[in-house]
This record gives structure tokens, C-alpha cells and sequence, in this order.
């Protein structure tokens, strides 16, 4: 195995792409590194992204919104007050990540890039509009992350693209966003069912909504159904209702060790329901 | 609490420090991995993916040909001739002509780092033929069932059964159709429970040496020192008195650890590699898919009862499946399933059954919990349909000393009553509920267990005392012998240093199991203290010139008895031992044998639940355990003892299961998904130490260790119909499980 660390993403993203064998990059290693103990992964190059200048920031951009660097800790992210005020959403996701120790190093990029349908912070990203900042052989391009999951374990980046940064919008007025997930313990355990809504309202009335799904399907699902069922609403019972129906119909489970099909598609619904009155609370500036 | 209420001692009941507390929380402590010696190799094991497969070949060229491999050991290495228990040990140590199971140990390889054995591993070529398998129990059992191994069965099936059952039986006393007639209500339910692994935060870890001369050692992570001598002898094919064994500390064992897994291959491997010493430490995938776990279950119990609750007659079969080879605990489970009760009759049905699966361990009060689960599970329903309260119907029929157990022997003294009792008047009982919230009650039981036993102890030059036990410590075992010889000896607790020893220290010991190290090493570490204190009477006599009779022990010195053995001042026992080399020489006490008089521990836990009504999940909201400890040496680690039992029940209630895919091949071989329960998934659990002491036992101790993992299956499914209405008679009860009952899909 060798093991590099380049100083530039153009530089990783060379490196990957003359590698020939397994490649995996190393931004926080809680996936890699366990894969890598497991036998399950034997990479012939590891391409540690951390001597890259600037990757542990978290910065303004000029838009209003955020530009995170792709070895920032869910630790970091939990912590930066500014961030968590305007997409509470994004970092209770991440922040549901593993154990402290594991969230001292967990990344929101490799979270993403690992490709588990049940990624806890993925479903928060997609329902944000959240964008990816991509650096490949031959240059760069920013693409939705909604875009970047192609199916467990699988993106849909090239040989040698590399994600350089995650891009926040900017929250804008009377926005919120929330992220929950069901699983069978209380901590260390992985998506049944997650669920991540985002919203904006005028008064009590949504305007806006973006309901996305995790664990119930190959990759994140958007619920544009689901969405519909609530903005022009108060989220009132009738319309929360059609909402756990939608978020209900728009899975495509499987049966295993953690779930029935049944039983996700089931919890899928309450999930958005539960998650879409903590988003309208934000939205309005209630604690929640 | 203690029934007499009369008894006073110095440090018996207190809660001091435990002496290996300052190592354990400080890193220094040395468990199985942490062992190294010069020279020593690395060990890894090929193990099978297929749950049933014929080996068809082994080609280790490649593996041999690595620069730094040093060995490779196939079964073609191991003994040919064995029989019985030792076979199966050698056939699950090393599979013969077939795999059995996913994970069966199929070839091991030792090279000079872990990463170059399990490269090794990995180019050691095995070619299967993949036969037809079988995993749950009620297919296993049936008679075109895959068949696991032709003449498997001993003597106690009857012509005619199918082929995967091993061993059957059937016992019980009464009139049993009588019993039902009598009844006014007669209910029959069927109940299953899934295997669980004991699930020890250490996984297994050895390092064995053995020279071409057939003798060896092995330091190892093991409850039972004696036992792994014993078992790697029988499968090597060595001379037991060759091998010595030291054990490590131990970070958990529940039972699991006391058999071989990998033990053997680390010292096979040594002998084929030299001599060099092999360190073999297992993944906790390895732990998961070859070692522990305990049976499955599939159980039918009927039971007829008058409507003031009293049971006029009970009936249970259960069919367990132990893995590829014989030893369910099956009998275990029958034995405790009605212990609480005094059954005028009562018929018992038992099923042995083999399936691709790993051989099962003993794990916590082995059988028990799955007899309670079916057993209290249908009292609780009966006691629902007749409204009766389920603790004073566990109270009416409650056994109590004299009564015959209803797996036939008569009880000497016992505390249920006195637990139930507690339990009743527990604040817990009145803590109001709210909506979906509900309260669930069992009852549970452990004989306990004495077993071979030997302990030295000697006094030390300054006073101070040293005591060899051969049971591994795993839940404070050492504190409690030494408080018991402290109190005995009249000195300080730290003045006594309790060591577990190696195999060559003692006579045959073993291991931590059945609850017995505080019984049986502590009563025979008092009858050593015993003989050295009336080693020091006789010193102290003969300086004196008195008659040793004449001379009592009292606080920790040798003194003369009443007025008429003359006047001398106490001669204390630093006094004594510094001048024993000119004396007498050393002085000490050694005893051993099978101590008589072990006490069974009953208990019942209280749970209290929410259920969400729209997810399934079961969060504990308040949980108490009561249990009679007889008398409680040291009080932290008997709660320790039933807060952890508990833990473990709790877990294997909710989510704990071995989940097998189409092919056969456990699908959750890690903690992710094997779910045992994290800190915050728990409330503390309350606990109370009820003390009716055992006669038969110095300090009146009764084993603590083994019950508390009963109740807590049942009294969670009895709290759930509580909450929410639905009764669940499938293990683990799962929020899809318990969703799925609340839809009506259950
Ligand atoms: C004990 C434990 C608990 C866990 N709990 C959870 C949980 O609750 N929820 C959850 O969702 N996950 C959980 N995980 C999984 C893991 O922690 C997360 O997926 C984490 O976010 C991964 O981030 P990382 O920085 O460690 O990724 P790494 O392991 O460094 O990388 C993961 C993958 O992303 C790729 N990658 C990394 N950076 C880039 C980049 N810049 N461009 C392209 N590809 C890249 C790598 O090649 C690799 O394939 C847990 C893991 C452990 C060990």
C-alpha cells in the first residue's frame, strides 16, 4: 500500500488518477480505516486529504452561506455556533455520527463518499440544497450533493475527482431545517430510517419545503410529494398526515438485519412528520 | 436484612476497594492480549463462509511459501481416536471432513506479524462443496432436515426420532392430567427465543508454547485455567500434567469462557513451528461467528390454574438447537423453567437438536432465562385474563424450604418468599404510569454450583496473608475471599492478597462458573485460614507451655482461653509469623474437595416501560432487581452481579439476536449490529440485596451471579402487554416486532 499526502487537491486528484489499483482518500479514516482492519478493503493507494491547506475551515462565502473544508470533524461542526444557528439540521445530522471519539475525526465528505444509503448527515445536506466543489484531473466543477450517491457504496465521482469542499446556501429569513433518524438503541447504532426536512414559512404558512429520506432506498431520496403535502399549510394534522404518507410511498426498502420493508416504510412517515414540527418550530424561532 | 439479625462482623458487608481496582483503571492490569514473549509468532485462522460444506481440499503451498510464515496446522495435524466430548472439541477446534458451520475453524497459519498470518490466511486455498443446511431449531428438528452428523445421538433417544435430535428427555412428578382437570383455566402458548453471545468486551487471546518433548505452556484469557489444560491435552493429544496454564485478567467471560476455541492451534502450531511461542487474538467477527453464543429456543408450555391463582398443573417442551454439536441447555432450561413453584404436578419434555451452527457455550445460568421467558410470560397472561395480582400469585405458589422442586429435589433453605415480599413493598410498585407506559414482574432461578476446589493460603513473615485460588476473578471474587479470610484471620481487608494461580499451583480447580468462586474458593479459603490459625494456637502454646487447646484466636491473636490456661498477654499474629522460621517453619492451610452445602438464589425483577406507540421502540423507564444473596461479603459487587445480569437479560429481551442470511452465514458478526445495550439506552438499576443466609456456608453466601439474567426476558414482555396491550412471545422484541404486533401483523 502506499500512502500519500499531497498538499493540493490538483495534486490528489493526479495522484488518483495515475493510480491504478484500489484508491481511497483519508479524511477522517472512521470508514476507511475500519473497512481496511475488517479486510474488506485493501487500498494499493491511500490519499490523505489532511496536509491540504485550508480543508479543517469552516468560511463565509461571499453568498451568505458556507463553505466547509472536507476534513472538518463533526466535533468542529457542532461546535461553530454561527453554522449550527442557521442549518441546525445539517449538524444534528452529523453530529448523530458515531461516538466523540469517532466525531473528533467523522467528515461530512466522507460520510457522503462512503455511499451508505443509512449516511446520517447526507439526507440534511440534500434537503439544505447543499453543493459539492469537485477538483479533477482536468479542473473543477460544483455539482448538488444530491447528485454525488449513486448506490451503496458507490458515487457518482470520476477516477481521480476529488470533493475540494461542501457549499452551504444561505439560510435566508424564517427558515429551519431538522434531521432525525430511528434506530433501535439510543447511540452507536446505524439509520433504520432517517429523515431530514427543510423549510421556510411565512407566518405559520410553509413555503417552502424539501423532504429527503435516508436508509429506505439504494441512495438519499428526495420526496417532492412529500414536500407538497405541507407547504401552502400550517402543518395541520390532515396535511401532516398526507405527509407520512408520501415520505411512506416514496420508499424502496429492503428486508434485513436492521429492518423490515414494513417496518421502515411505516417509520418513514412518522420520521417526517416528527421531523417536519421540530423544522417549522426553527422556522419560527421557537426552540426545538 | 439478614434473616437471623443477630450476627455482627468487622468487614463482611462492607464495601472496600477491590485489589485489583488501581491496574484495572489505571491500563496496568494484564488481560490475554497483552502477554509477549521473545521470539513469539502470530497466529491466524481460516475459517469457513459456508454454514454446511464438504472440504474437498487444503492447499497451503502458497501460504508456506511466504517469506516469514513459520507453520500451518490442518486437522490432518491433530490426533485421530478421540470420542465423546473430547472429539467434538477437537472436530470444532479443527473441522474434519466437513464444515459445520460458518466460521468453523478449518486451517490455522503462525508467521512472524498478525498482518503476515492473516495475509497467510488468506492464500491458504479451501475448495468446498456446499451441501444443504439448516439453521432454526423446528426445521432442524423435522425428518428430511439436513443431517448434521449420522450417530450423533446417545442413548437417550428413543428408535424412530429424527435424525438432528441428540439427546431427549422427559421427567416430572404428579398426576398431571388430573392437575389440568382440576383447573379453571388451562392456557398453552408457544414461545420462541433467538441465540445471544455473552457478548465479554474482551475477546479470546492465548499464547502457548509447545516443544517437541510434549510439554508446553499457555497464558490465556479463560474462567478456568484447569479446564483449558485439560481440553487442549485431550485434542493434542498430550499428557495433561505437561501443560501448565496461567490465566490473564479477565474482561468477561459470562460462561463463554470456559471451553476452547482457538486455545489448541496456538499450541499446535508452536510445535510445528520449533517450539516458538503463537499468539492467536481473535477479531470480535471471529468472537461472533465461532465462539459462545447460547441456544435457540422453541418452547410450548401449558398450565392449568384455579381462580385464586393457584397452579394445579404445568406441562413444558422445549426444543433447543446448541449449534453442530450436543449441549443445549436444554435440561437447565427445564429444570428452572417452574422452580419458583409448588407444583402438585408437573410434566417436563426436552429436545437436544444439531444445526449449522456454532457449538454453543454455557452463558449466564445456561437454559434459564428461555424457560422463564415462556413459563412467567404465561403466568402473567393467566394472572391478566384472571385478575389476579401477578405477585401475590408468585406468592401462593411459592416454594419454600422443604418443598420438592418441581425437577425433583427437596429445597434446603431458600428466599423466595422473602424476595417477593421485598418486591411487593418496593417504591417502584407504586410509581404512577402514564399512557403507554406499563409494569412487568417475573421471577427467576439459579441452583448454583460447587464443584472441584482447592486453596492454599499461607501466612506471610510480616503477618500479612496470602491466599491461591484457582478461579479466575471476574466480578470481584478476590475482594470478597479476602474480606471473608480477613474476617476469619482478625486482620486488616488489605493485609490479604488474594492470587489466581496457575495450573501448577494447585490441584484440579474449576473454573469461575455455576456462581462459585465466592462459595466454594471462599468457603475453602475459611477452612485454610481456620488451619492456620490453629497452627499459630499450637506456636503460641508452646512458647507459652500451655496446652494448644488451652488457646483461643480472637482479633487477630492467639490468647489463652478463660483464666484457668494462665496469663499471658495476646500474641499477635505479626508476632507469630515473624519468628515461624524458628518455630516450625512456614505456616499455612491448604483444603480442598467439593464443598458441600451450596444455596440456590431466587429473584424477581420489577421493569417498568414506555413503548412508542407509532415506532415500536421499548425505552426502560425504572427497573429493580431483588435477589437473595444469602449474605452480600461485599455489597458493591453482588449489585454489581444483578445490575450486570440484568443488563444482559435486558438486551437479549430487546434486540440481541443472531440473525442468519438464505445461505446460512451469520449476517450481524459485530457489535453494530449485534445490539447490546449502550449506557444510555438504560436507567440505573435499582437493586435489593434480600440476605436469608445458607447454612451451608460459613458466611451464609449463596452464588449472585447467574439469576439476574432470568427475569428480565419475561418481565419486559409482561410490561409491554401492560403498556400497550399486545403480548409478544418471539424474542428479541424489536421495534419492528413489537410495531408489527401493534399493527396486528405480529
Ligand atoms: C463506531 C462508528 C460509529 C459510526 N456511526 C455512524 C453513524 O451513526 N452514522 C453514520 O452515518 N455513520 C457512522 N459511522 C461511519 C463514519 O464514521 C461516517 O461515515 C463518517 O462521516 C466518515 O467520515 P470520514 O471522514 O471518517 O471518512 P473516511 O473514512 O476518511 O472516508 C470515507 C470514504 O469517503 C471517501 N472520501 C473521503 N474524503 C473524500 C473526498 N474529499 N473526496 C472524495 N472521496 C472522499 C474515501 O475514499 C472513503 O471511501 C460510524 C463509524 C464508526 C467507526
Amino acid at each position: 500500500m502506499r500512502y500519500h499526502t499531497p498538499t493540493t487537491f490538483a495534486e490528489a486528484a493526479g495522484i488518483a488518477a495515475a493510480a491504478q489499483g484500489v484508491t481511497r482518500f483519508l479524511a477522517g479514516g472512521t470508514d476507511v480505516l475500519v473497512q481496511m482492519r475488517a479486510g474488506m478493503v485493501l487500498p494499493d493507494d491511500l490519499i490523505d486529504l489532511k496536509k491540504i491547506d485550508g480543508v479543517d475551515r469552516i468560511d463565509p462565502t461571499p453568498e451568505g452561506g458556507w463553505r466547509i473544508g472536507v476534513a472538518v470533524p463533526g466535533i468542529a461542526l457542532g461546535a461553530h455556533e454561527a453554522l449550527r444557528a442557521d442549518w441546525p439540521g445539517v449538524v444534528e445530522g452529523m453530529e448523530l455520527v458515531g461516538s466523540t471519539q469517532i466525531q473528533g475525526r467523522a467528515t461530512l465528505v466522507g460520510n457522503l463518499c462512503n455511499g451508505s444509503p443509512a449516511a446520517d448527515s447526507v439526507p440534511g445536506l440534500v434537503a439544505a440544497g447543499a453543493m459539492a466543489e469537485i477538483t479533477g484531473p482536468d479542473g473543477g466543477r460544483v455539482v448538488p450533493v444530491a447528485d454525488i450517491p449513486a448506490g451503496p457504496g458507490r458515487t457518482t465521482l470520476q477516477p481521480g475527482e476529488v470533493i475540494s469542499a461542501l457549499l452551504l446556501p444561505p439560510r435566508g429569513t424564517a427558515g429551519g431545517d431538522a434531521y432525525l433518524r430511528f434506530i433501535p438503541r439510543t447511540e452507536m447504532d446505524i439509520a433504520v430510517v432517517g429523515c431530514a426536512v427543510n423549510l421556510r414559512c411565512d407566518g405559520d404558512t410553509v413555503t417552502e419545503a424539501s423532504v429527503v429520506l435516508g436508509a429506505v432506498a439504494p441512495t438519499v431520496v428526495s420526496v417532492p410529494a412529500a414536500s407538497a403535502a405541507i407547504i401552502g399549510t400550517a402543518l395541520d394534522d390532515t396535511a401532516l398526515g398526507t405527509l407520512a404518507e408520501a415520505a411512506s410511498a416514496a420508499c424502496r426498502p429492503i428486508d434485513d438485519k436492521r429492518g423490515t420493508i414494513a417496518f421502515r416504510t411505516e417509520v418513514a412517515g412518522v420520521l417526517a412528520k416528527r421531523a417536519a414540527r421540530i423544522a417549522h418550530a426553527r422556522a419560527k424561532g421557537e426552540n426545538a | 436484612m439478614a434473616k437471623d439479625g443477630l450476627t455482627e462482623f468487622r468487614l463482611i458487608g462492607t464495601r472496600p476497594d477491590r485489589p485489583d481496582g488501581l491496574d484495572k483503571v489505571t491500563g496496568r492490569a494484564r488481560y490475554g492480549a497483552d502477554f509477549a514473549l521473545p521470539g513469539m509468532l502470530f497466529g491466524a485462522v481460516v475459517r469457513s463462509p459456508h454454514a454446511h460444506a464438504r472440504i474437498v481440499r487444503i492447499d497451503t503451498s502458497r501460504a508456506l511459501a511466504l517469506e516469514g510464515v513459520k507453520a500451518v496446522v490442518t486437522r490432518a495435524d491433530l490426533p485421530d481416536g478421540l470420542e465423546g466430548e473430547d472429539w467434538d472439541l477437537q472436530e470444532n477446534t479443527l473441522a474434519g471432513d466437513r464444515a459445520l458451520y460458518d466460521g468453523h475453524a478449518v486451517a490455522a497459519v503462525a508467521a512472524t506479524s498478525r498482518l503476515l498470518a492473516e495475509e497467510a490466511a488468506r492464500l491458504i486455498e479451501v475448495d468446498y462443496e456446499v451441501l444443504p443446511h439448516v439453521i432454526d431449531v423446528d426445521d432442524a428438528i423435522r425428518p428430511d432436515a439436513p443431517v448434521i452428523r449420522q450417530g450423533a445421538a446417545d442413548a437417550s433417544v428413543p428408535e424412530g426420532m429424527p435424525p438432528n435430535v441428540v439427546r431427549y428427555m422427559e421427567f416430572g412428578h404428579g398426576d398431571i392430567e388430573a392437575g389440568f382437570a382440576e383447573a379453571d383455566i388451562v392456557r398453552e402458548r408457544s414461545y420462541r427465543t433467538e441465540a445471544a453471545h455473552q457478548g465479554y468486551i474482551e475477546p479470546h487471546a492465548c499464547v502457548g508454547q509447545l516443544g517437541a518433548d510434549g510439554a508446553g505452556e499457555m497464558w490465556v484469557c479463560t474462567q478456568g485455567q484447569w479446564y483449558i489444560r485439560r481440553m487442549c491435552a485431550a485434542v493434542l493429544g498430550l499428557e495433561t500434567a505437561q501443560l501448565r496454564v496461567t490465566p490473564s485478567e479477565i474482561g468477561g467471560g459470562f460462561g463463554g469462557k470456559t471451553t476452547i476455541f482457538m486455545e489448541p492451534l496456538s499450541l499446535a502450531l508452536s510445535r510445528k513451528a520449533g517450539g516458538r511461542p503463537v499468539k492467536i487474538v481473535m477479531s470480535r467477527a471471529e468472537v461472533l461467528r465461532a465462539t459462545g453464543p447460547t441456544a435457540s429456543a422453541s418452547m410450548d408450555v401449558r398450565i392449568g390454574m384455579k381462580k385464586d391463582g393457584t397452579i394445579t398443573a404445568a406441562r413444558a417442551e422445549f426444543r433447543m438447537q446448541g449449534g453442530a454439536f450436543p449441549g443445549a441447555p436444554v435440561d437447565m432450561a427445564l429444570y428452572c423453567a417452574f422452580a419458583p413453584y409448588k407444583l402438585p404436578a408437573v410434566q417436563h419434555i426436552g429436545y437436544d437438536v444439531l444445526a449449522n451452527r456454532p457449538k454453543c457455550a454455557a452463558y449466564r445460568a445456561p437454559g434459564s432465562p428461555m424457560g422463564a421467558f415462556a413459563v412467567e410470560s404465561l403466568l402473567d397472561e393467566m394472572c391478566r385474563e384472571l385478575g389476579i395480582d401477578p405477585v401475590e400469585m408468585r406468592l401462593t405458589n411459592a416454594v419454600r424450604e422443604g418443598d420438592r422442586a418441581s425437577y425433583g429435589p427437596t429445597f434446603g433453605s431458600i428466599g423466595l418468599v422473602e424476595v417477593l415480599e421485598a418486591a411487593k413493598g418496593h417504591p417502584n410498585m407504586a410509581a404512577p404510569l402514564g399512557p403507554n407506559q406499563g409494569r412487568g414482574i417475573a421471577s427467576g432461578y439459579w441452583f448454583n454450583h460447587s464443584g472441584e476446589t482447592s486453596v492454599s493460603m499461607a501466612i506471610s513473615e510480616d503477618g500479612t496473608a496470602q491466599v491461591s485460588v484457582g478461579t479466575p476473578d471476574i466480578g470481584g471474587s478476590r475482594a470478597s475471599i479476602a474480606l471473608m479470610v480477613a474476617e476469619r484471620l482478625g486482620i486488616p481487608y488489605e493485609d490479604v492478597r488474594v492470587n489466581v494461580v496457575e495450573t501448577g499451583a494447585l490441584g484440579v480447580n474449576e473454573p469461575t462458573h455455576g456462581s462459585r468462586a465466592t462459595f466454594a474458593s471462599g468457603k475453602a479459603a475459611v477452612v485454610a485460614a481456620e488451619q492456620a490459625i490453629a497452627e499459630m494456637c499450637r506456636r503460641a502454646a508452646a512458647e507459652w507451655g500451655i496446652d494448644a487447646e488451652a488457646v483461643e484466636w480472637v482479633d487477630g491473636a492467639a490468647q489463652p482461653a478463660g483464666p484457668n490456661a494462665g496469663r499471658f498477654p495476646p500474641m499477635t499474629i505479626a508476632e507469630i509469623a515473624g519468628k515461624m522460621g524458628q518455630t516450625g517453619g512456614p505456616i499455612s492451610g491448604h483444603h480442598e474437595g467439593l464443598p458441600e452445602g451450596v444455596g440456590a438464589s431466587f429473584g424477581a425483577h420489577v421493569v417498568d416501560v414506555e413503548v412508542d406507540p407509532e415506532t415500536g421502540r421499548v425505552t426502560i423507564l425504572r427497573y429493580v432487581v431483588v435477589q437473595d444473596a444469602g449474605r452480600a461479603i461485599h455489597p458493591a459487587y453482588v449489585e454489581g452481579q444483578y445490575q450486570g445480569g440484568a443488563v444482559q437479560g435486558i438486551g437479549w429481551a430487546l434486540n440481541e439476536e443472531y440473525v442468519y442470511d438464505d445461505r446460512g452465514r451469520l449476517a450481524n458478526p459485530a457489535f453494530l449490529d449485534y445490539r447490546v445495550p449502550v449506557a444510555s439506552d438504560l436507567p440505573m438499576i435499582d437493586t435489593v440485596i434480600v440476605e436469608v443466609p445458607n447454612p451451608g456456608h460459613p458466611y451464609g453466601v449463596r452464588g449472585v451471579g447467574e439469576t439476574g439474567i432470568t427475569p428480565p426476558l419475561p418481565a419486559i414482555a409482561n410490561a409491554i402487554e401492560d403498556a400497550v396491550g399486545v403480548r409478544l412471545t418471539h424474542l428479541p422484541m424489536s421495534p419492528s416486532k413489537v410495531l408489527a404486533a401493534l399493527k396486528g401483523r405480529g
